[in-house]
């Protein structure tokens, strides 16, 4: 991409492993808890559920505050997660859990929508031929899901993608650990004759977050074929 | 085979509170749309909990809340056959019909999928998904895949309630072959008296959840007290064998030495047949009739009278053809005097026996 300079070059190749990795992590608990949320009637659910969407509501800077609380060198789980070789303070691995955490509840109600969509009743009918829950959820909930999961999967990307204010509050703003693509816009912003740089980084999130927004809605699409086939 | 049942189940306006027993063969649950019958058949396959209540296939309990005993539906190896079909609509017929036998232990699998297949006439549709089907394919492949699972019993939940009569009339015959090439036994649930009149070895007669008539069909079906549906939907079965068929479009059976004369019907000479006749298609005389158009003249003696609340009155007639109901006004029982033990005759219109109606013994 010669129309890059390396230090945007730099930005882009971060935000795509943040974001990469902020998804393929977040993809198994959000299965998980849209499955619970959508299927089981259990106390704390309405907590449950507060709790997933509160990233989407919070102001992104709360979050980002909450997560240094947290996770940071000195907080008790941070301190812990720190003696296992696990650091997220002021490293590309925190703005991975910052973007994670800010893209979890796009993933979830992606994939919960699709998982209410599916007829509880073809579930009992492969329970009656002989299959277990998890057998069940294998063979018949999951390939019906797919799509939406997939959906959710790129929603959560391009969120991830994008993530600027918990980023930038837990991990600032360090080229080549911590820069994303956002911080480095801000970044260049801040510097006389930075414009033609913020400039072409925005042209790479806008055609992102078109790129996924597209996908989702033709795996949508795919979705309301394969659940309505019966 | 037996299934026994034992159900005590509260719901908000009714409860539910059944006993009774199935031997090998079709065992119709039958009555009213909220009678309880899919309530008894979800709480066999496991797909409701009751309250109280013992649910045994020969000696294997599936239920049992005296032991808190509640086998969970994937343990307990029944196939189900529901309205809406359920297939799975990700899968092809083929991997639909593949998915239950994948589950079942290699000893039970007793039916060869080809065989199947062959029987339910499904070879051409292997390759389709769900959604390309018709009614009537759907509710074949539905009991292919409920067959291969290997069950021990079948349920059918009123397999053919939401197909209209031409694939009724299709579907009907497999579920006669099933009764009479399978060893599985059937637990079949349905409010039409023609399905009862067609595939019941056994019937359990429910009304507001509770079994008011229960045994062979001929016997419940032939019980003036029992009329789960209503007086107006009463109607005996009597057994027969083809006679011949006439070149005039009729179709001769023999009722126990009683010829019976119904619009042609497609059974070779020779082969034993079941029909109902419905009591209101019934006419009854003191004296045998003459200059009559009706063909079928059955004489008889009346064994029971019941008459409700309404202007009608159910009898049963004891005729050498079996017991058959006939419905007619409490005004004609008084004028024509009829008691338990009068002797009369029963007319029966050829052309009101329904082709729906007749099936194989």
């Amino acid at each position: 991409m010669g129309w890059l300079g390396p230090e945007e070059w730099q930005a882009v190749a971060l935000s795509l492993r943040v974001a990469l990795w902020a998804t393929a992590c977040s993809l198994p608990p959000g299965i998980f808890v849209a499955y619970a949320l959508a299927r089981w009637r259990f106390p704390g659910r309405e907590v449950v559920n507060g709790l997933v969407h509160l990233p989407l509501i919070l102001p992104p800077v709360v979050t980002g505050y909450l997560l240094l609380l947290t996770f940071g060198t000195r907080a008790p789980v941070g301190a812990f997660l720190q003696d296992i070789g696990i650091t997220f303070a002021f490293r590309w691995t925190g703005a991975a859990l910052a973007a994670g955490i800010m893209a979890f509840p796009l993933m979830v109600r992606a994939i919960r929508l699709s998982i209410e969509a599916v007829d509880p009743k073809l579930e009992q009918a492969a329970a009656t031929m002989g299959a277990s829950a998890p057998w069940v959820f294998l063979t018949v909930t999951l390939p019906m899901i797919l799509p939406g999961v997939l959906a959710g999967a790129i929603l959560a990307f391009a969120k991830a993608m994008g993530e600027f204010g918990a980023t930038i509050t837990f991990v600032s703003n360090i080229p080549g650990q911590t820069r994303t693509v956002p911080s480095a816009i801000y970044a260049f912003l801040q510097v006389p004759g930075g414009e033609g740089a913020a400039l072409r980084l925005v042209v790479v999130s806008v055609a992102v977050a078109m790129a996924a927004i597209l996908m989702s809605e033709v795996m949508a699409r795919r979705l309301a074929k394969r659940v309505g086939g019966a | 085979m037996t299934l026994s049942v034992t159900l005590h189940h509260p719901f908000a306006g009714f409860t539910l509170d059944v006993s009774f027993t199935a031997p090998s063969g079709v065992t119709v649950l039958f009555g009213r749309s909220g009678s309880g019958k899919t309530t008894i058949a979800n709480a066999v396959a496991g797909l409701l909990r009751p309250q109280k209540g013992r649910v045994a296939v020969d000696d294997r309990v599936l239920v049992d809340s005296e032991r808190g005993l509640w086998l969970p539906p994937h343990r307990r190896r029944l196939g189900y056959v529901f309205q809406e079909g359920r297939l799975f609509p990700h899968l092809t017929v083929r991997q639909n019909l593949a998915y239950g036998r994948w589950f079942a232990p290699n000893g039970a699998r007793k039916e060869r999928p080809d065989h199947v297949i062959e029987m339910l006439g499904i070879g051409h549709l292997l390759d389709r998904r769900p959604g390309a089907l018709s009614g009537g394919e759907k509710q074949r492949v539905a009991i292919g895949r409920a067959l291969l699972s290997a069950p021990r019993l079948i349920i059918a939940d009123e397999p053919l309630a939401a197909l209209d009569e031409a694939r009724k009339a299709e579907i009907l015959p497999y579920f006669e072959r099933l009764r009479d090439d399978v060893e599985t036994p059937i637990l079949y649930v349905s409010h039409s008296a023609a399905e009862v009149a067609r595939l019941a070895t056994t019937v359990i007669a429910l009304e507001n959840g509770r079994v008011v008539g229960q045994g062979p069909a001929e016997q419940v079906l032939g019980d003036p007290t029992i009329t789960p549906l209503g007086a107006r939907s009463a109607g005996a079965l009597l057994t027969a064998i083809v006679a011949a068929h006439h070149d005039d479009g009729l179709t001769e059976l023999d009722a126990h030495g009683c010829p019976l004369f119904l619009p042609k019907i497609d059974k070779a000479p020779g082969s034993q047949t079941r029909i109902r006749i419905a009591a209101h298609d019934v006419i009854l005389s003191r004296t045998r009739p003459e200059g009559l158009s009706a063909l079928n003249i059955l004489p008889g003696t009346v064994r029971e009278v019941r008459a409700g609340d309404g202007p009608g009155a159910i009898l049963s007639i004891d005729t050498p053809a079996g017991p058959i109901l006939a419905r007619v006004t409490r005004r004609s029982v008084t004028a024509l005097g009829l008691l338990p033990g009068s002797p009369c005759h029963a007319v029966i219109k050829t052309v009101a026996i329904a082709p729906e109606d007749v099936g194989g013994a």
